[in-house]
């Protein structure tokens, strides 16, 4: 399981975690998170997102 | 074809030339900038230092190539002195460059208090990647950081800082640590958590005269308490900058004065970010700003697009003792009530009808953050 930080504001996507809040299980991996997601706290793309942690 | 120009190449113009770019609008684009015009985030500033992030890795991109991506013209270390609105033309660097239509994406500065003694002159602030450039510089040799303001950065560098291992020392006339976005409870549960870890809180005072010493500075305090510190560091707040637009004959008042559609009071001309106020609101913080570009990049792409804002609950990164917050409107009335856990504070703030209109939360309630949201809606 990865994580991946938005480079804009910080935020971090935890694949273990997932994003239950918005539709997005627990374990859901990066590549498998929608392209047109958006980051939760600031609004950017999901290309704005970089590894942080392997 | 006269150009679309962009002043600033902060997080605003940079966002509004992509989205402009990624709406297939292909007209002529100019960004101008003071400094290198690097593309970099001034959120993550306050939080760069535990990350190990140097001025090279806060660069996403150089201005070469973000003039490539956007198929725009950059100009670096230029700046507009004037505005013709009647002729619709800038100076630049002395030189004249026509638009079409002008976007102030000009950002913020500093509040500097009025500092006096042998060592003001040395205080730093830190509002842009070249300022962070210097603290870095300044860190080297700095173990001891003094912060004079309390508030959501001074408490984000308060928690960096003591990350990266160095002490730290908050001054500030506020009664808790950024007062004017969360209740007390979650203030001194922010507090105490950075104590802790070795923060030294002087509240509800004020520095004097700051002088420098054989090795750093010492200011003593109204309270009568001496600090000593190898550095000290400013972060009493932001405002808009807006003389440019003043000078050119345009509305300002706190910030730049636009409508919901980032118009303001002169034709052809934007303004979006710390720099403007919206609709009667200056929102110096990053998901307004995001939809700002958004909704304006369609508006200067062709299709009128009103900025409309969702709860945008603002992350505060003292990573410590996470906080989350929506605050209620300015001035608004009511009162907070407070849910506190071993697992956190959430805080709910009710205005006289007993409508749910703001909330905080604090530690690992910050989890909640997407179902307060709900309720708020």
């Amino acid at each position: 399981m990865k994580k991946y930080e938005c480079t804009v504001c910080g935020f971090v996507y935890d694949e273990a975690k997932g994003m239950p809040d918005h539709g997005i299980d627990p374990g859901t991996l990066w590549e498998n998170v929608p392209a047109d997601w958006e980051c939760p706290d600031c609004g950017v793309s999901k290309a704005e997102f970089e590894m942080v942690e392997a | 074809m006269r150009p679309t120009v962009i002043i600033g190449t902060g997080l605003a113009g940079y966002t509004l030339a992509k989205e402009l770019r990624r709406l297939q609008w292909q007209g002529p684009l100019v960004l101008v900038t003071e400094d290198e015009g690097q593309f970099y985030s001034k959120p993550m500033l306050s939080g760069a230092l535990a990350k190990k992030k140097d001025v090279a890795a806060l660069t996403m991109a150089s201005a070469e190539k973000m003039a490539a991506d956007l198929d725009a013209q950059i100009l670096t270390q230029s700046q507009v002195t004037a505005i013709d609105t009647q002729e619709k033309q800038l100076t630049i660097n002395g030189q004249k460059q026509p638009y079409d239509k002008l976007v102030l994406a000009i950002g913020s500065f500093p509040i500097r208090l009025p500092l006096t003694g042998s060592g003001a002159e040395e205080v730093v602030s830190v509002n842009n990647l070249t300022d962070y450039g210097h603290f870095l510089n300044r860190l080297e040799k700095a173990h001891h950081v003094a912060i004079i303001g309390p508030g959501l950065i001074g408490s984000e560098f308060a928690n960096d800082l003591l990350l990266s291992g160095r002490q730290v020392t908050m001054i500030g006339p506020d009664k808790w640590p950024i007062n004017t976005l969360i209740p007390e409870e979650i203030g001194r549960a922010v507090q105490k958590t950075l104590a802790e870890k070795g923060a030294t809180w002087h509240l509800e005072t004020f520095n004097g005269p700051i002088e420098k010493e054989t090795k750093g500075y010492s200011t003593v305090l109204k309270s009568g308490v001496k600090v000593e510190a190898d550095l000290i560091l400013s972060a009493v707040g932001v405002r808009p900058t807006v003389e440019l637009a003043k000078k050119a004959g345009v509305e300002v008042n706190r910030g730049i004065v636009t409508d919901s559609f980032l118009k303001t009071s002169v034709d052809s001309l934007y303004a979006l970010g710390d720099c403007a106020e919206v609709a009667g609101r200056n929102l110096p913080f990053i998901a307004p700003l995001m939809i700002q570009a958004k909704a304006l990049a369609k508006t200067l792409a062709g299709t009128e697009t009103e900025v409309v804002y969702p709860a945008m609950p603002v992350v505060i990164k003292t990573t410590l003792y996470p906080v989350v917050t929506q605050p209620p409107p300015m001035g608004a009335q009511g009162a907070w009530r407070i849910d506190a856990t071993d697992k956190g504070i959430i805080g709910r703030f009710y205005n006289k009808e007993d409508k749910l209109i703001g909330f905080a939360l604090g530690g690992e309630a910050t989890d909640q953050k997407a179902a307060l949201t709900k309720e708020l809606e």
